[in-house]
């Protein structure tokens, strides 16, 4: 900006020589967030704006993502990392942000797997590529990584949940409602203005109130319940895998429109049992490689909470004529004398229980999706579909892998191969 | 009418069929991707031969998916496809193996129909054996014939064409006859499809063949056969084999509309019915102007030329003996030159060498002399001891040599071959760091030229189509396998040839610079950059590798012959009174008789090929060692994977009546001497699986269910065999995660995810183990208490009752033997770093996992460390003598963590002669990550960075110049 008095923020660093999100910073960066889930990302991304941060969900897509991914990130890193990077750095390049001021913001989850390191291969891409004075925050829940500009409230970890627990509920909603609807559109519309009730609702009510959230779930469900639909039944297929290309249309080569328009019904397991399962082998951990009792008994006491409140949807979910999702801790039953609940890298025994929940909850075809040579998913996705035909002799899986480099015609003959194979 | 379409990758299969299934018409041609083109003449015989108005019609196949959705005919996936043909045909079917040009289906019939296809890998299809084929100069029906007449069967690594091709050159370099070479390369794809496809399942009973190969190529189906050890009456080899899945495609059409012909016929002719998604990139040139001023740049002349006849003075001549080709040139005292030879060597090094020495000799002047000779290249040792020439050098060396010749200050070479890569970096002279393809070829050169070829063009005028080129299609960086679909797709959205040519080029040079060579901006590189290699002859390679890193280059007129001119300079230096090369008659008259045998100096039994000169020389090759060289006395030298090898084979269990089975793999390699202590102190005896070999591998590889994963896990199935065999009632195996807290700073102790969680993938998938106790619990070792609540009930359900006492006590012996096996390699690398400083030796460590020291795993590159007078250490001798706290990744692997530190004493280190070799396994994530690490430490103390990818492939030629490279400098530095 030609006059403009150019005042930039003052890089400060940690001990270890991490530079830091400061409070002055908060005032004037803007914080971009790459897309993953886009029911659920959207309402997180309102709940930071919320806390005063100036945040935006990135939707640029398009080949330049994995080319700048690519270009940046070491090229035999998984899929995910160079996408998400890849989006950052195009973002941050050709979207007109000052890159002075703009921080990165992504998730951490600090588990065996490689995924843990995104953040450090970002810092990495980032200084190649001469931006290194943009700070990356970490969103974690291990206590990873702190920041003095980065102290979200309280009611950002709850909003933080809800929204999960809403997008969850949104996406459900709408992979049942969206493929049978008379007027095409309708349940579009439904999922954007709920959107936008849900951000209301966290600005003007308060997070703890628990009796408003049942109520804003019920009229959801309802909502959803009085949109029109054919009376037809849809063959129903199943998306697990890597959380990434699970969720993401840019993971997954556009995944879910291209099963849409082949005529079935989606299902899409709750992003809220990840974020379980990640908890769930802390209390774990107790017992079996030692802890602290109160841990456990922490842990434990915030899964049954989520939990409870899950049931009243459920329950909800249910009268409403909808799939009534299954309780985290059947889930975790179902892998038993398969995979053990001590397999926790990646999306560890969770795969597995979701196959096989979908397949016991009527939609046996499923696409297993993972980024071509993701470690855990040797174990708990295809490590475990010979068990799993065995067991379940209707399984009809196929397993996906996405890379930059495989064709698309690859991966949709094989899927067509799942397909054909519904109706024998 | 019926019809079924089945479009594949390379060919068009149609049939007609009437309401009784008889064939009526059938049609089998290659479409050289020109499917819409072949499908109009196609139809137009259909029409021709037969009278059709409406017909039932359906198109399968793996190309055929955007065709049926543009003509609006139903798409019927191939393997279902093929499924409705073999149940309607051969109904007694268990399984079929249907091999096509890109893809290998496999159907098992049973209680329920199991189908699957490869996964994105194109290893093991017809694709493959004519890429094979092409490499041996023959034609497939020809490999086929020769491969009647084979006695030996060698292992070629199968999975990736890629690393066949290693092998396979390999083979042909140790001079194997070809028949053999043949029948191996028949036996990869068996390997590869049960490998790949069977994951857990046996073909058993009635197997039918199906799909092009497997209906052309007898010995294909013979090995099939062998392998699969199927009676007669099992093997079901249907007529029109080939066709199977057009006649189930026709089948399947039965129940569809009927269509007008005449409609589908015009439609296909008429119009060009395919959109765009592919991306398009900016062209080589925006002007004609700028065409005109790189043509002009870079074809100016750069040597003198003299013909050979005219030349009376010295001569001196360079072999440069490639993978792929040879390469020849003759220059004069001024470095004149003289005479050039560069061909694809199909075979035989030796003869072709032959012939151009006499063809030098018997066109030079008369008054001129074969000064001095020499040699460079993969064939180097075989090519030196046959002709007895005066000088042999490393290839890197000589190819620095020549491109400093062309520009002194040269400080980056890149050379691009067939498919190898080297770039050299250059400071004080002095190669600084080398990076080579190992495990990968895209980015070379014989990419190219097997898609022109496959296009009906030469490289030549592909390359010219390319610099012409509007819009280049965006094809994208990775594996050559995966660019095989992205052509097609391109070809099927009607992009142009020159569009093509010149994505390929620019994927040629992406693939190069970010993921062989990982720069980011050219400043990477440096500011004298000298670009050869017979890749760069292609004009569009150079201009898309100016514009991609912006920089203009010089590009020698001898670009595809500098390691050959390298060595001439080489033996111009150091050449003496007269040259030792054979005389004339000796070279008229010479032949090599090769031998194959097997050295039983050691366990590695390498499998030796011996060739015998007409001079009376002899070269050996295969051997990992020099033990099978004939050579008995070897100096004394440490080598710390032999010392942990011996110390684990020493590792005697007590014996007991009560036996579990162990398998030595992944972890264990370190965490034994805790299990066999544990459990002998309760009265338990140990079994272990032996030292992995090529044949363990084998003996598993049907129970692996994910083709991707790393060498050392998949070896695993074949451990768990060999225990399964040993009649024993329980396999423990335990699933670590955590692994023994070590030091304070890292973030976390971790095993990597395979390494934790194998044991599920076995329990999985190894159906044997029904038969057997398998154990294998999630366990942390780091403490007492938690381990013994844990192991307790574990250990009763293997029928070992011990009270928590015993097992405390137990589990304190254990870890006192394990820290006595760390402090034992601890002590050993004191030793040998003790020697080493003292008898002035050089140094690696030799840095991977623990399981890195399986012979099969590293194929024996400690022995070739120790050929070449090294002393080979591990991460974990040095690793507990430095702190590398200051991570810039998460630190949280205990085996990277050790990879660190041991990098951070190398950096470190006062001694000259010490340097860190990176060992990844193919396939490992991790490494994506700790790589960059672990070279950002050496070189941030001026170490040199050396990585090496192991695996299945068991050749061990790149591995080999790079090692003798590093040594190179290694020498120089410590001379300076």
């Amino acid at each position: 900006m030609k006059g403009a008095v150019i005042n930039l923020a003052e890089l400060r660093y940690s001990e270890e020589g991490r530079l830091l999100f400061t409070a002055e910073m908060k005032e004037e960066y803007k914080v971009l967030v790459p897309q993953m889930a886009p029911f659920h990302f959207d309402l997180l991304v309102e709940a930071l704006i919320q806390e005063g941060f100036k945040a935006e969900l990135l939707d640029n897509i398009g080949p330049n993502l994995v080319n700048e991914g690519l270009k940046y990130v070491h090229n035999d890193s998984c899929y995910p990392a160079i996408l998400v990077i890849g989006q950052i750095l195009d973002a941050i390049k050709n979207r007109g942000y000052d890159s002075h001021k703009v921080a990165v913001i992504i998730t951490q989850t600090g588990g065996g797997c490689r995924a843990s390191n995104y953040i450090h291969l970002l810092r990495a891409a980032l200084k190649k590529s001469g931006l290194s004075h943009i700070p990356v925050i970490s969103l974690n829940i291990s206590k990873l990584e702190k920041n003095p500009g980065f102290n979200p409230s309280y009611k950002f970890w709850f909003k933080a949940i809800w929204s999960v627990v809403y997008g969850d509920l949104l996406m459900q909603l709408y992979n049942e409602v969206k493929p049978y609807e008379i007027s095409d559109g309708e349940s579009d519309r439904l999922v954007e203005q709920w959107k936008e009730q849900v951000k209301y609702s966290f600005q003007n009510s308060s997070v703890l109130n628990i009796k408003a959230l049942k109520q804003n779930i019920e009229s959801l469900i309802k909502d959803f319940a009085r949109i029109p639909v054919a009376d037809t039944k849809l063959p129903r297929v199943g998306i697990v895998g890597e959380i990434y290309v699970k969720y993401s249309s840019v993971g997954n080569n556009n995944l879910e429109d291209y099963l849409r328009e082949e005529n079935v019904e989606i299902v899409i397991p709750p992003l809220m049992d990840f974020l379980l399962f990640k908890l769930d082998y802390r209390a774990l951990e107790v017992d079996w490689y030692g802890g602290k009792f109160i841990k456990k008994f922490g842990i434990n006491l915030i899964i049954r909470w989520i939990e409870k409140l899950r049931d009243h949807s459920r329950d909800l979910l249910k009268k409403a004529g909808f799939t009534r999702p299954i309780e985290f801790v059947k889930l975790r039953q179902l892998v038993k004398g398969i995979v053990s609940r001590g397999n926790r890298m990646g999306e560890g025994w969770l795969l597995t229980a979701e196959m096989i929940e979908l397949i016991k909850s009527g939609a046996p075809n499923i696409v297993c999706a993972q980024p071509f040579g993701c470690l855990p998913n040797h174990i708990s996705g295809k490590g475990v579909l010979k068990t799993l035909k065995d067991r379940y002799p209707e399984a009809n899986i196929v397993v996906i892998d996405y890379d930059p480099g495989a064709s698309a015609v690859n991966q949709k003959n094989r899927i067509k191969l799942m397909l054909s194979n519904i109706n024998r | 009418m019926n019809i079924g379409i089945d479009i594949g990758s390379t060919t068009i299969k149609l049939v007609c069929i009437d309401d009784d299934n008889h064939i009526l018409f059938k049609t089998y041609t290659r479409h050289f991707s020109k499917v819409n083109e072949y499908l109009v003449t196609i139809f137009a015989e259909l029409m021709a031969s037969i009278e059709l108005d409406e017909v039932k019609i359906s198109i399968t196949g793996s190309a055929g998916m955007d065709i049926a959705e543009q003509l609006a005919i139903e798409f019927t996936q191939e393997v279902i496809a093929a499924t409705v043909a073999v149940q309607k045909f051969q109904p007694h079917t268990d399984a079929v193996i249907e091999i096509g040009g890109e893809d290998v289906k496999v159907i098992f019939f049973g209680r329920t129909i199991e189908q699957r296809m490869n996964s994105t890998c194109a290893g093991g299809t017809g694709a493959f054996i004519d890429q094979m084929s092409k490499l041996l100069n023959i034609t497939p029906q020809e490999l086929n014939e020769i491969a009647k007449d084979h006695h030996k069967v060698y292992p070629i690594a199968s999975r990736c064409g890629v690393f066949a091709k290693t092998d396979i050159q390999a083979l042909l370099n140790q001079g194997v006859l070809k028949e053999n070479i043949a029948i191996s390369i028949f036996q990869a794809v068996v390997n590869q499809t049960i490998a790949g496809l069977a994951q857990g399942r046996e073909f058993k009973g009635n197997i039918c063949f199906l799909g092009g190969p497997l209906t052309f190529f007898s010995e294909l189906r013979k090995q099939f056969i062998k392998t699969l050890k199927l009676k007669p009456n099992e093997v079901i080899f249907p007529e029109n084999s080939e066709y199977y899945m057009a006649l189930g495609c026709a089948m399947n059409a039965r129940d569809l509309a009927p269509v007008k012909i005449q409609d589908i016929r015009k439609k296909l002719s008429s119009e060009r019915i395919f959109s765009a998604v592919t991306n398009r990139l900016a062209p080589l040139f925006n002007t004609a102007a700028e065409k005109q001023e790189f043509l002009a740049r870079h074809h100016q002349s750069d040597a003198q030329r003299i013909a050979l006849g005219n030349y009376a003075k010295n001569i001196y001549i360079g072999i440069d003996a490639g993978s792929t080709t040879t390469k020849m040139i003759a220059i004069g005292e001024n470095n004149e030159i003289l005479y050039t030879y560069y061909q694809y060597n199909y075979g035989s090094v030796i003869d072709v060498v032959k012939e151009q020495l006499l063809h030098i000799l018997n066109h030079k002047n008369p008054a001129s002399a074969v000064h001095s000779v020499g040699v460079t290249g993969y064939g180097e040792e075989l090519i030196k001891a046959a002709f007895n020439l005066d000088i042999g050098e490393v290839e890197t060396i000589a190819h620095f040599e020549a491109a400093k010749h062309f520009m002194p200050e040269v400080d980056f070479i890149i050379d691009i071959g067939g498919q190898d890569m080297k770039c050299l970096k250059i400071s004080n002279g002095a190669i600084e760091s080398i990076v080579l393809n190992e495990a990968c070829s895209s980015g070379c050169g014989s990419f190219i030229s097997t898609f022109a070829n496959s296009l009906n063009y030469t490289v030549e005028e592909f390359s010219q189509l390319a610099l012409e080129a509007k819009s280049p299609v965006d094809l994208g960086s990775r594996c050559t396998i995966f660019m095989n679909s992205s052509v097609k797709q391109a070809q099927k959205e009607g992009a142009d040839i020159e569009d093509i040519a010149a994505g390929l080029a620019i994927s040629v040079v992406k693939n190069a610079l970010y993921k062989v060579l990982r720069i980011n901006s050219a400043a990477d590189l440096g500011q004298n950059i000298v670009v050869q290699g017979g890749t760069f002859y292609n004009d569009a390679i150079l201009r898309v590798f100016e514009l991609e890193t912006g920089t203009s280059v010089v590009r020698p007129s001898i670009a595809g012959l500098m390691g050959a001119f390298g060595i001439a300079l080489l033996a111009k230096q150091h050449a003496s009174d007269s040259t030792s090369m054979l005389p004339y008659a000796d070279i008229k008259e010479f032949a090599a008789e090769s031998v194959i045998t097997t050295c039983r100096r050691c366990s590695n039994n390498c499998s030796l090929t011996i060739s015998k000169f007409s001079n009376g020389n002899k070269y050996i090759s295969g051997n990992r060692c020099e033990l099978g060289l004939g050579l008995s006395t070897r100096n004394e030298t440490y080598d710390v994977s032999k010392f942990k090898l011996e110390y684990l084979k020493k590792l005697n269990s007590s014996k007991h009546p009560q036996r579990i089975g162990i398998p030595m793999v992944l972890n264990m390699f370190e965490n034994l001497p805790f299990w066999v202590a544990f459990f002998n102190n309760l009265e338990v005896e140990v079994v272990c699986s032996s030292f992995s070999t090529r044949e363990t591998y084998e003996m598993g590889q049907h129970t692996i269910p994910s083709d991707t994963v790393c060498y050392p896990a998949k070896v695993v199935h074949g451990h768990i065999e060999e225990l399964l065999d040993a009649n024993l009632e329980t396999i423990f195996y335990p699933c670590i995660v955590y692994n023994f807290k070590e030091k304070q700073h890292p973030k976390n102790h971790y095993n990597c995810p395979v390494v934790a969680s194998y044991p599920e993938v076995i329990n999985n998938n190894v159906s044997r183990l029904k038969n057997v106790r398998y154990i294998n619990p999630y366990l942390s070792l780091n403490e007492k208490k938690v381990f013994t609540k844990v192991i307790k009930p574990e250990l009763e359900s293997m029928g070992i009752s011990k009270s928590t006492r015993e097992i405390k006590l137990a589990y304190e012996t254990g870890i006192k033997e394990y820290q006595k096996y760390k402090q034992a390699i601890v002590e050993y690398g004191q030793k040998a770093l003790e020697f080493a400083r003292k008898n002035n030796k050089k140094i690696i460590v030799l840095a991977g996992r623990p399981y890195h020291m399986d012979p099969e795993i590293n194929h024996g590159i400690t022995d070739l460390l120790s050929s070449l007078d090294i002393i080979t250490l591990t991460e974990d001798c040095v690793a507990s003598l430095a702190d590398h706290s200051l991570s810039q990744v998460l630190n949280q692997w205990t085996y990277h963590t050790r990879l660190y530190d041991a990098a951070k004493y190398v950096a470190e280190s006062d001694y000259q002669g010490i340097q860190l070799v990176q060992l990844v396994s193919f396939g490992c994530g991790l490494d994506a990550i700790t790589s960059d690490e672990t070279k950002r430490i050496l070189e941030s103390r001026g170490k040199i960075y050396t990585q090496i990818k192991i695996d299945e492939m068991s050749n061990l030629g790149a591995v080999k110049i790079r090692l003798r490279s590093l040594v190179s400098t290694m020498n120089e530095r410590c001379s300076d």
